[in-house]
């Protein structure tokens, strides 16, 4: 188990089935003569073998089989990514209410434990499957990919997919989404993108939520954005709040947008 | 932090590369990790030989090799070695340095038997 979060290979469900483990052929292996001088072996029976694997190899090959089946059924799918209870599940069941069956939509929930989330996205009326990562403490492509088979996508359509409310690990998995969302609340500190900036530098966009609130606190909203756009200057970001619907005309524009996009270069031939 | 599920990908690539290379025990694993990787180095070493536990890696001495990162402005096109992601450009002092070498994570070599 991880050291500083606990985090570790504990048994991860998808809609409260196993999640399927298939060991890929690795990728060509490349093999060179040993580099003796820079670390000799310590005996004579030992040898050096050259890798050169990149530790996240396996999980791109899964996110790109999902980009793929994605892009060829039209479908636009954004991977939400923030701290724990920055307003996530909150504002997609706003959302799905302000959509209210003008986009057809499905949600993938990621979390440690509970189906609570996936119970909540159902009850705003959009078929959802729970992903619990047990002791994980991040969504990757392989258990996107397994969810988005049993959640039977429909072509043009929308796929959320909330991660597990962490600012940190989700970053450096690509699940084969269109764009990271990264929310963060105004109940945060502004300098947050500063010290998570993996996250930030991986997003396309960025949601200032809750900022209804904005008149409580002492959050400068402009600093955080230039923080965030310090890291990341093509960031864009949307200033919102769920519970008011302040920006949510400009959020969902923003998704039909991109839907728009995603049917447009859809690949005309037929996948049979 | 997620260096357990990278260390779990550390031993697959070892193990992928034993049934290819047919080797059963592996005493050296060098490791490179860029400075603007997302992977803490000493959460790294304590996931490194909890996940190597029982298997062919068991007890493997691991070699870390640090990357400096590097970056290029998008405004003047200045490349400068940059420790974080959110540095000014020392030349037109624009925050706009975009990351061009330091961000990789690889298993660069093993020493086996």
């Amino acid at each position: 188990m991880c050291a500083t979060c606990g985090c570790g290979s504990g048994s991860t469900l998808i809609g409260g089935h196993a999640l399927q483990r298939q060991r890929k052929p690795g990728e060509p292996m490349r093999f060179r003569a040993h580099d003796a001088a820079a670390h000799p072996p310590d005996t004579s029976t030992s040898r050096l073998v050259k890798l050169e694997q990149d530790l996240l190899a396996k999980n791109n090959s899964y996110a790109d089989a999902n980009r793929r089946y994605l892009s060829a059924r039209g479908i636009f799918a954004l991977n939400l990514v923030s701290s724990p209870g920055s307003g996530k599940t909150t504002l997609l069941v706003k959302t799905i209410a302000a959509l209210n069956g003008t986009q057809p939509l499905a949600v993938i929930e990621g979390d440690q434990q509970t189906e609570n989330d996936a119970a909540r996205i159902r009850a705003a009326g959009a078929p959802a499957i729970q992903i619990n990562t047990g002791k994980g403490c991040h969504l990757d492509a392989q258990m996107v990919g397994q969810a988005m088979q049993q959640l039977s996508l429909q072509d043009d359509s929308l796929l959320l997919i909330e991660n597990v409310g962490n600012l940190v690990c989700p970053a450096s998995f690509d699940l084969g989404e269109a764009h990271k969302v990264v929310i963060l609340s105004v109940t945060e500190g502004e300098d947050k993108p500063l010290k998570y900036p993996d996250m930030f530098r991986a997003a396309g966009l960025m949601l200032l939520n809750k900022c209804d609130l904005l008149p409580h606190l002492d959050f400068d909203a402009d600093l955080a954005i230039e923080y965030a756009r310090r890291i990341n200057p093509r960031l864009q970001v949307i200033r919102i709040s769920a519970t008011s619907g302040a920006g949510m005309p400009e959020w969902l524009e923003w998704i039909k947008d991109g839907c728009r996009n995603a049917v447009a270069v859809k690949p005309e031939v037929s996948l049979g | 932090m997620h260096e357990m599920s990278l260390a779990e990908s550390v031993l697959q690539i070892i193990e992928d590369a034993a049934r290819k290379q047919g080797f059963n025990r592996v005493k050296t694993v060098w490791l490179e990790i860029g400075q603007l990787s997302c992977v803490e180095r000493e959460a790294m070493r304590f996931c490194f030989d909890t996940v190597m536990k029982d298997s062919i890696a068991d007890g493997a001495r691991l070699e870390v090799v640090e990357t400096p990162g590097q970056g290029r402005c998008a405004q003047c096109g200045c490349e400068t070695q940059i420790a974080t992601l959110y540095e000014a450009c020392p030349q037109c002092e624009g925050y706009t340095m975009q990351v061009i070498a330091g961000d990789a994570m690889r298993v660069k070599e093993l020493e086996v038997e």
